[in-house]
């Protein structure tokens, strides 16, 4: 956020450690502060998501079965505005796709025996990557997976339960200001993304395209419309980048992100980092 | 039983996702256009959700209180504070303005 520039290679990774790798006990403090202090967030979803009128069901299997809080989310919020749910869903799934590019990564660090890899799947999400990038060892990185994964997935559906009891309990939620919780959310995941200018301006264009498009357009419609603002983004800067130099898009935005969004903050602001 | 449908819509869909990163062969994705696309994507969506879940209600577009707490949130952002504290603020925030009559 602070700095400006251009900077692609800001890698605030933990310290770097000597060759020999980290402490276990080390990776596993890590591990479980950002697991406890994300973990806790669910509790947020549990008021949101029963706020938003889903029962107390509907509330855990979401963050048992998706377990990806963006998704999560915004999958509530577009119910909650009245959207179908396939269109609610593709929301929510478009924003779940980054997490195959965590994946892509997270096979060749941890090296996965196949019958592990559908388990492990299901922790593949934006906390746990940033641990495990920042793992020196092969070893670390395993430990810094599993215990990040675990403390968030059990912590996070724990939450989420007390949440939703939570909501029912205090009635109105709007009146707390609960509603406010979901996009203090959003914005939260969104404010490290936006490093360059390419960002930030696929950013504003799309909150002027959902703005424009909600009088107008279905429920949950507007969101994706506005999610265009990306490959657009892209397509314009593709021009200018060929108009000037040829065949050397500088493009800092992509360089070398196999982890879409900002795996490498989490030096600096793990927490910062809620799915 | 729509929500239902969308809660197994996108868990599959999600599952799905994940477990397509640790499958895949190292390189099949790692097309330059892919991962720009991939990288920009939760960007205009987190800002879109930002703008529509903050700006409006139902199909209208308004300002009330949330505004305020959103800005709350922005404040609390750059001054680097945890996750929980941004998210309390804005909930604070956004109750103490609807109680104050926003």
């Amino acid at each position: 956020m602070a700095t400006e520039q251009t900077a692609p290679p800001q890698t605030p990774q933990e310290t770097p450690p000597g060759p020999g790798g980290k402490p276990d006990a080390a990776v596993v403090r890590d591990a479980l502060g950002v697991g406890i202090a994300v973990g806790l967030s669910g509790f947020a979803f549990g008021v949101t998501s029963a706020g938003s009128g889903l029962g107390l069901l509907q509330t855990c299997a979401l963050s048992l079965l998706v377990f990806t809080g963006a998704s999560q989310f915004a999958l509530v919020g577009a119910l909650a505005a009245g959207g179908n749910p396939f269109t609610a869903a593709a929301g929510a799934f478009f924003l779940g796709t980054r997490n195959a590019f965590y994946g892509l990564r997270l096979s060749q660090l941890l090296a996965l025996p196949k019958a592990l890899r559908p388990l492990a799947a299901q922790w593949v999400i934006d906390e746990t990557t940033a641990v495990t990038l920042a793992q020196p060892t092969r070893r670390a990185a395993r430990i810094g997976f599993t215990v990040t994964g675990a403390t968030l997935y059990v912590l996070w559906n724990l939450t989420t339960l007390a949440g939703a009891l939570g909501a029912r309990a205090i009635g109105d939620t709007d009146a707390w200001g609960l509603d406010a919780a979901s996009p203090a959310v959003f914005l939260a995941l969104l404010a490290p993304m936006l490093k360059t200018t390419t960002e930030r301006v696929t950013a504003a264009l799309a909150v002027v395209l959902v703005l424009a498009l909600l009088p107008v357009l279905p429920a949950g419609v507007p969101v994706l419309g506005a999610a265009l603002a990306a490959p657009l983004v892209l397509f314009l800067k593709g021009r200018g980048a060929t108009a000037t130099a040829p065949g050397t898009g500088p493009d800092p935005a992509g360089d070398d992100i196999t982890d879409p969004g900002r795996s490498g903050e989490i030096g600096n602001s793990p927490k910062g980092q809620a799915r | 039983m729509n929500v239902w449908i969308a809660i197994a819509a996108t868990a599959l869909g999600c599952y799905l996702v994940k477990l397509l990163g640790l499958l895949v062969p190292a390189g099949a994705l790692d097309r330059p256009l892919v991962k720009r696309l991939a990288a920009l994507l939760p960007v205009a969506l987190l800002a879109a959700l930002t703008a529509q879940q903050t700006f409006s209600t139902g199909h209208q577009v308004l300002l009330d209180a949330r505004a305020a707490g959103l800005a709350t949130a922005a404040v609390a952002l750059l001054l680097r504070a945890p996750f929980l504290v941004i998210v309390a603020a804005a909930v604070l925030v956004t109750a103490g303005a609807r109680a104050l009559g926003g």
